[in-house]
């Protein structure tokens, strides 16, 4: 049984990657639950969705209870904290998106380094990839979610097999994207082995 | 093809809770459908705007909510199987049909679901639609997984057909945007095209005839408890003894078996689908056999106050533990952790999570806010420009739609907002109620739905305020769904365009003014022009919701995006401040910046700039 708690920012393909992964759970032969956020949230919020491979019946991840936390956003990673515990494996983005209140100045975004010193006082296992950087690198921006696939698949806790992942990658991803992502999703790959 | 359409039978299939409810209506041979849009129940139209053609399903966005629910009636009414789908406000709109065609009865098998909301993830309340059922007397089905939601949607359609009335099915939004497991059964005959046979008696509701309507009614309810009494909906599942007796309904259920079975809490479990009429024999029956009672159910003590009153005769001393006892509250979404209180206070065992760690730092909120080059920002930041010192007297009469997001800062553009069609019947009191400057915004797909009788009553009563319609060719909150003004139907053929100008100048205004958003300047024009009329005003902001803007121009690889000089930028934060884009970002250093990866490329921020220091790139992005 893995409980994923899927987080990032509306826009940014939380919904997307959850797919991804809850599709290659189903292909490796395992049951899988999926809760996803719509409407009003997408619109620049926060998104997140739960996944539940091999489960019983709630789609919902309860606090203490995540075994990976796969984060779009280093500060999304960092708010969902309280579904972490000591065993838990952080996935996460270290690329910013500035919210709008930080932008005009009412509030401060915490410090990167000191969310990251404090996550990993709950759990050692924290793999941090820039996917910003490794997205421009593969091609586009855009492909940013299939850098964080890879980084995921590249974990020991990661439910499903590397095959399935890549395999539900190529069938969810339009096929003229399909290079770029598929070599954006090795850089993470490659990033978090070499973490 | 759709994998809905698929003719395979016993295929295990991905599905979304709204996909697998429109799997269940072609097993059901549905034949008909109608909704208005809304979260979350949205993805149910969407599903049908994609397939209906290839289905042979007729589908069309109506209107509004009670436009769907009167259409899909009628062709009930000439045999066919049809359904009306809404969010749970959009039932307090169809309410006035709903409530009598209950009466009437169906011919056709009739399904209507109500998507709650507990939580209002994407609503302005959270009310309990269970409370419909009773009002109405109409049967209701509340599945708890995707698998459930096929099958129920399937059998509400038999059960409304073999009772003559039609069938609730209750969702909430953890179950329409659950994604799980679904086995298909064979998709359903259809019957085409239907024929109305006459019978003034049955559907023409005078009072006498209505008289005779209610008699049948409760006829037809009587035979609906037989089948809830008997329904495989409702079971018992047993959890290793007879301690404890949860009764339960919806998704609550999945929280209640993983508590139960990860804490070790004996007892069973009365999952409740068939949820009115209640199959009282039955739950009689369970009350008699345990020593407490747990109630599980989202929203308001229904369920509880029900078993209370049949624990009265069956099990005096039983002690029922819900929200009456305050283990358990009416507010909110019901999740694993909420289970897990309710069972601590109950069993006096701590079950809560260890070990839960609360981020020791502030973090900023992220409000859903207005996408970067969202066409409304232009309007709202014209109208500001436009108000000056009035500002901050104005009144901003708010809507239902992305527009809403006005309300964050610094627009701040949203004072008031009750529901749909709100913003202009309520300008008009607000006119009238004060001398205050009053400016309404709503959508062109909410204009269509209830933004048309408050212009005649503005005009009749002459009110006097700023009536905006943000017309932004789409139903854009929602997924981008046609609107009558759009040259598009719900399946997706060419439609006839409705003119929102065309009909306001029917109602008799006098000031009309069409500007595109992106001429900051003559918007602010208008703006100045319309605050000056002395009778209502009416600006229709036409502008393409920027994200389907976008998706051409990625298309056609004219996608360019914007960034800042920084040897020109004074650091001023004009477009930090006024505009607000959410690309726009001032870094630690003080300096300026684009963030390109969620620039949309509208370049208004550029003419916001009082120092020229914003350029579009030169290089298509990727």
């Amino acid at each position: 049984m893995t409980r994923i708690v899927v987080v990032g920012v509306g826009g940014q393909g939380v919904l997307f990657a959850s797919k991804v992964i809850s599709e290659a759970a189903l292909a490796d032969g395992k049951n899988a639950v999926m809760s996803e956020v719509h409407g009003m949230a997408q619109r620049g919020g926060v998104v997140m969705c739960n996944i539940c491979v091999g489960c019983i019946e709630s789609s919902l991840v309860g606090d203490a209870e995540a075994d990976i936390i796969f984060a779009f956003e280093p500060m999304e990673a960092y708010r969902a904290l309280p579904k972490a515990n000591k065993g838990t494996r952080f996935v996460t983005s270290t690329s910013k998106v500035v919210p709008v209140v930080v932008s005009i100045g009412k509030q401060k975004y915490p410090d990167i380094n000191a969310m990251f010193d404090e996550i990993k006082s709950i759990t050692p296992k924290l793999t941090a990839v820039d996917a910003d950087k490794l997205a421009i690198q593969a091609g586009s921006y855009v492909a940013a979610n299939s850098v964080l696939l890879g980084a995921l698949a590249g974990t020991a806790e990661c439910p499903v097999s590397l095959e399935k992942m890549k395999e539900a990658l190529k069938n969810t991803v339009p096929p003229k994207m399909l290079d770029i992502n598929m070599k954006a999703f090795q850089l993470g790959y490659a990033a978090a082995q070499g973490l | 093809m759709s994998q809905l359409l698929s003719k395979e039978k016993g295929k295990k299939m991905f599905l979304l809770g709204n996909e697998a409810i429109v799997r269940g209506s072609l097993e059901a041979g549905l034949d008909f459908a109608a909704c208005y849009p809304g979260t979350p129940s949205s993805e149910i139209g969407n599903t049908f705007y994609e397939i209906g053609k290839e289905a042979n399903v007729y589908f069309e966005f109506s209107t509004n909510e009670k436009v769907a629910m009167e259409v899909a009636a009628a062709a009930s009414a000439c045999g066919l199987r049809s359904m009306t789908f809404m969010k749970h406000v959009g039932l307090n709109v169809a309410a006035d049909a709903f409530m009598t065609v209950a009466y009437t009865g169906v011919r056709g098998g009739f399904v209507i679901i109500s998507a709650d909301d507990p939580g209002c993830h994407s609503s302005q309340n959270e009310q309990d639609n269970r409370y419909y059922a009773r009002i109405a007397k109409v049967p209701m089905l509340e599945p708890v997984n995707a698998q459930e939601a096929k099958e129920m949607t399937h059998f509400a359609f038999k059960m409304s057909e073999e009772i003559g009335m039609p069938v609730m099915l209750r969702t909430t939004t953890r179950l329409n945007h659950v994604r799980g497991a679904v086995v298909t059964g064979e998709l359903g005959p259809q019957r085409g095209k239907g024929h109305f046979d006459k019978d003034p008696k049955k559907f023409v509701t005078i009072p006498s005839h209505a008289r005779v309507d209610h008699v049948l009614l409760l006829e037809r309810m009587a035979r609906a408890l037989a089948i809830s009494e008997k329904s495989e909906f409702n079971s018992i599942i047993d959890m290793g003894g007879s301690e404890y007796g949860v009764i339960t309904s919806g998704v609550a259920y999945n929280y209640v078996a993983d508590v139960m079975a990860a804490a070790g809490i004996k007892g069973k479990i009365l999952k409740l689908g068939m949820t009115w009429p209640l199959p009282e024999k039955m739950m009689k029956e369970f009350i008699k056999s345990v020593d407490k009672i747990v109630i599980a159910e989202e929203g308001e003590p229904l369920l509880e106050n029900e078993v209370l009153a049949l624990a009265k005769e069956a099990n005096p001393k039983v002690r029922v533990y819900g929200k009456r006892s305050g283990h358990f509250s009416v507010m909110g979404e019901y999740d694993p952790d909420v289970m897990k209180a309710g069972f601590s206070k109950i069993t006096g065992k701590d079950l809560m999570p260890k070990g839960v760690h609360k981020p020791s730092m502030e973090i900023p909120v992220r409000p859903p806010s207005l996408c970067p080059g969202c066409p409304h920002r232009s309007t709202y930041y014209a109208a500001k420009r436009a108000l000056k010192q009035n500002f901050k007297e104005a009144i901003f009469s708010s809507d239902i739609g992305c527009y809403t997001l006005g309300i964050q800062d610094p627009m701040n553009t949203a004072d008031f907002l009750l529901c749909m069609g709100s913003s202009v019947d309520a300008a008009g009191g607000f006119s009238k109620a004060t001398d205050q400057p009053v400016l309404a915004y709503l959508g062109d797909s909410t204009f269509f739905h209830s933004g048309i009788h408050g212009v005649v009553n503005a005009v009749y009563n002459r009110h006097k305020f700023v009536y905006t319609i943000l017309d932004n060719r789409t139903t854009a909150m929602t997924g981008h769904q046609p609107n009558p003004g759009m040259g598009t139907d719900g399946r997706g053929n060419p439609a006839p365009m409705v003119s929102i100008e065309d009909i306001i100048k029917g109602c008799g205004v006098d000031f009309i003014r069409t500007v595109d958003t992106s001429d900051i300047k003559e918007m602010q024009k208008a703006y100045e022009d319309a605050l000056a009329h002395d009778k209502l005003a009416v600006i229709i902001a036409k502008r393409e919701c920027v994200l389907l803007e976008v998706r051409a121009r990625k298309k056609s690889g004219d996608f360019k995006t914007w960034q800042i000089n920084q040897e020109e930028c004074k650091k001023c934060q004009v477009c930090i401040k006024t505009w607000g884009c959410p690309a726009i970002y001032l870094a630690e250093d003080g300096t300026v910046h684009i963030n390109e990866g969620i620039c949309n490329g509208c370049g208004i921020c550029a003419k916001v700039c009082p120092f020229k220091a914003i350029h579009e790139n030169t290089e298509a992005r990727k």
